[in-house]
C-alpha cells in the first residue's frame, strides 16, 4: 500500500489506539518467549512510533520510501519491530525468533535488517547519523524527510548536542526528531538526578530549532506538530511520556526497563491493555 | 603526501558529486580549498565536534554519498572512536577517516597529538580497512582506491607535507591488500610503511656497505594484510626487519605471530615506538630517535656500525 502525502484529517485517533493496544499485546506475547526485552521503553513511545509510521512517512508513487525512520534509541526497538511485522517487512518467523541463534533480530537494531535505517544501541549516535542522512537528502535536492526518534536519557550525551548544533548551522528542514520524555535515564528520574536538564524546549530553541511539546501517547499531536513545521529548521518534538504506559505495575518502575513479565504478570499487563485507556 | 592527498581528492571529486569532505575545524591543506571554492555544499566543516563529523560521515554514506572525514590523526580516530567503530565499521560504510599526522608528526604538540598507537588500534577492528602510504606518489594511488570503492570504511593514515618521493623505482605498482617490493635484495628484507620507509632505505644502504643485499618492502596496506606475501618472506629470507612508526602492537606483533605460524626460521628485529608517552620536543626525527628509530641506532642494535 502505497502511503500519499499525509495531512492531519487522515490520522485516525481510534484506529491508531487500536493499532497501539495491538502493538503492546504483540509486544507482551513476545515477552513470554524470552527474558529480556526492554517493554518499559517500547511502551513509552508506542503512540510516537505508530503516529510516524501511520501518520507520517511517505513512500514514492514506485512503491519505495520516501522518508526515513531512525531508531535512536534502539533499546525500544520492539515497537519498530511489531510494527514492520504488521506492514510484510519483517516476517512473523522473524519475530518468533527474536533473539534466537536462528533469528536475525536482536534487542538492538541492526543495520541491513529490512526496514532498520541504522545500527544503533550505543547511546547517542542516532541524531548525527540523522543528520548526515538528512544533510544528504538536502544536497541531492530530494524532498525526502528524516524522522528520528531519541530517547531522553541520549539528551545526556555530548555527542547528542553536537549533533543538534550541526542541525542548527545545516538549517536541516528535513529533519525531525522526537525525544521519548518519559524522564526517566536507567538509573533515575531526570528532574530528580538532573535537574539542569530541564527545560528542554528553550536549550532546542537556543540550538535553532524549532521545537513543538505535546503529549506523546496523543499521536494526532506529533502528526500536527511534525506537519505544521516551518521547514526552515530542524524540529525537535518534545514528547512528554510514562515509561511503561498501558500497564500500571509496569509504569515508571526503573525494572521493567529490561525485565519481562512472567506468566501471571503476563494476565495482568494484557488484561489492562484490552481494557484500558492507553 | 597531503597537499597530494587533496589535489588527487579535488580531481576525483570533480568528476564524481558523491564525494565530500567533512572537517572538524582544521584548515583545508592545498587543493581541498580549491574544492571547498568550487563546492561548497559538499564541505562540511563541523567545527571543534568530531563525533559528529563521523556520524554525519555514516548518514551520509547510507543516503548514497561518499564522504571523507578529515582531521588530526588523534581527533579523526580517538576522539570519535566509538562512532567510527559502531557507525561505520559495524554499518560497513564506504566512509574514508583521513588521519592527518599519524605517528609521531605532530613532533611538538606533544604527546595529545601523537597518534602512536593509531595502527594498532585502527587494525583491531572488525571490517576497517587500515592503510598507510609512504610517499606523495603513493598517497594519490591510495586515495584515488579510497574514493572510488564501495567496500567499507577506511583509516587512511597520512603524514604531513613535503615528504619525499620514495617509490619511483619500486618493482610493483601499488595495490590494494598487497605488499609492494621497493627493493629488491637477497639477504635482508626490511619490511616497513609509511614515511618511515625513508629510514628502511637508509639502513639497506648500510646493510649494502656491509656486504649483505636488503630488500625494502612496503605494506601500505596494514588491514587487510598480505600474508600470503609476508609469509614468503619470512620463509625465504634469513633476517627480517621491520621498522615502524607505531607502538609494538602493530606490524611488528603481526609479523613474529605469522613467523612461528609458517614456521619462518629468520632472524626478526623489530625497531618500534615504545609502549610509553613521549614528554619531549623537537624535530619529526628528533621525537623518532627519541624511541630508538633513527639510522644510526637501528644499524648499531644490527651491527652495522
Amino acid at each position: 500500500m502505497i502511503r500519499q502525502t499525509p495531512s492531519s484529517n487522515s490520522f485516525d485517533a481510534g484506529a491508531a489506539r487500536n493499532r497501539c493496544r495491538r502493538y503492546r499485546r504483540r509486544i507482551l506475547d513476545i515477552s513470554q518467549q524470552v527474558t529480556a526485552l526492554h517493554i518499559a521503553p517500547a511502551f513509552s513511545c508506542t503512540e510516537i512510533v505508530d503516529a510516524i509510521y501511520n501518520g507520517l512517512l511517505v513512500d514514492r508513487p514506485d512503491g519505495s520510501m520516501r522518508d526515513v525512520f531512525l531508531m535512536s534509541k534502539g533499546h525500544g526497538c520492539m515497537i519498530q519491530y511489531v510494527i514492520l511485522e504488521e506492514r510484510g517487512i519483517l516476517s512473523r518467523a522473524d519475530l518468533d525468533s527474536y533473539c534466537k541463534p536462528d533469528g536475525r533480530l536482536g534487542a538492538h537494531p541492526d543495520f541491513g535488517v529490512p526496514g532498520i535505517a541504522a545500527s544503533t544501541g550505543s547511546l547517542g549516535h542516532g541524531l548525527g547519523i540523522a543528520v548526515g542522512q538528512a544533510y544528504a537528502e538536502k544536497l541531492k535536492k530530494t524532498d525526502s524527510l528524516i524522522y528520528c526518534v531519541l530517547s531522553d536519557g541520549e539528551f545526556q550525551e555530548g555527542s547528542t548536542w553536537e549533533a543538534m548544533l550541526m542541525a542548527g548551522n545545516l538549517g536541516l528542514g528535513n529533519l525531525v526528531a522526537v525525544m521519548d520524555n518519559n524522564d526517566f535515564s536507567g538509573l533515575e528520574r531526570m528532574s530528580e538526578g538532573h535537574k539542569a536538564f530541564y527545560p528542554l524546549a528553550e536549550k532546542a530553541t537556543a540550538f535553532g530549532w524549532d521545537v513543538a511539546e505535546i503529549d506523546g501517547h496523543n499521536g494526532q499531536q506529533l502528526v500536527d506538530a511534525a506537519l505544521g513545521r516551518s521547514g526552515k529548521r530542524p524540529m525537535l518534538v518534545v514528547a512528554r511520556t510514562v515509561k511503561g504506559k498501558g500497564v500500571s505495575y509496569m509504569e515508571n518502575e526503573p525494572i521493567w526497563h529490561y525485565r519481562s513479565p512472567n506468566a501471571d504478570e503476563y494476565k495482568k499487563a494484557m488484561a489492562e491493555i484490552e481494557g484500558g485507556a492507553a | 603526501m597531503r597537499n597530494r592527498f587533496a589535489e588527487t581528492f579535488y580531481q576525483l571529486g570533480k568528476q564524481d558529486p558523491r564525494l565530500c569532505v567533512i572537517v572538524a575545524d582544521i584548515s583545508p591543506a592545498g587543493s581541498i580549498a580549491k574544492f571547498r571554492e568550487e563546492f561548497p555544499e559538499r564541505f562540511v566543516n563541523t567545527g571543534v565536534a568530531e563525533q559528529i563529523m563521523i556520524g554525519m560521515a555514516a548518514g551520509m554514506a547510507q543516503r548514497g554519498l561518499r564522504p571523507f572525514a578529515y582531521t588530526i590523526a588523534t581527533f579523526s580516530l580517538y576522539r570519535p572512536f566509538e562512532m567510527v567503530r559502531d557507525d561505520l565499521c559495524y554499518q560497513q560504510l564506504p566512509v574514508t577517516v583521513v588521519g592527518i599526522g599519524g605517528g609521531v608528526t605532530y613532533s611538538t604538540l606533544g604527546a595529545t597529538h601523537h597518534a602512536q598507537e593509531d595502527i594498532a588500534i585502527a587494525t583491531s577492528v572488525p571490517s576497517l580497512n587500515v592503510i598507510a602510504p609512504c610517499d606523495p606518489d603513493e598517497a594519490e594511488a591510495v586515495t584515488r582506491w579510497c574514493a572510488t570503492q564501495d567496500d567499507g570504511p577506511v583509516y587512511l593514515r597520512l603524514g604531513k607535507a613535503g615528504e619525499p618521493n620514495l617509490t619511483a623505482k619500486a618493482m610493483d605498482p601499488w595495490r590494494f591488500g598487497k605488499l609492494r617490493r621497493l627493493r629488491e635484495g637477497r639477504d635482508v628484507c626490511i619490511i616497513t610503511y609509511g614515511p618511515i620507509a625513508k629510514m628502511a632505505f637508509e639502513v639497506a644502504d648500510r646493510f649494502a656497505e656491509a656486504g649483505k643485499s636488503a630488500a625494502v618492502v612496503n605494506v601500505a596496506t596494514l588491514k587487510p594484510l598480505d600474508r600470503e606475501g609476508l609469509a614468503r618472506i619470512l620463509q625465504s629470507y634469513a633476517q627480517v626487519v621491520v621498522i615502524e612508526e607505531c607502538v609494538p602492537r602493530a606490524l611488528a606483533m603481526e609479523v613474529k605471530a605469522l613467523a612461528w605460524e609458517v614456521g619462518g626460521k629468520c632472524r626478526i628485529d623489530a625497531f618500534t615506538l615504545q609502549d610509553e608517552f613521549i614528554h619531549c620536543y623537537g624535530s619529526h626525527d628528533d621525537i623518532l630517535a627519541a624511541h630508538g628509530l633513527s639510522t644510526k641506532q637501528i644499524c648499531a642494535k644490527l651491527g652495522l656500525m
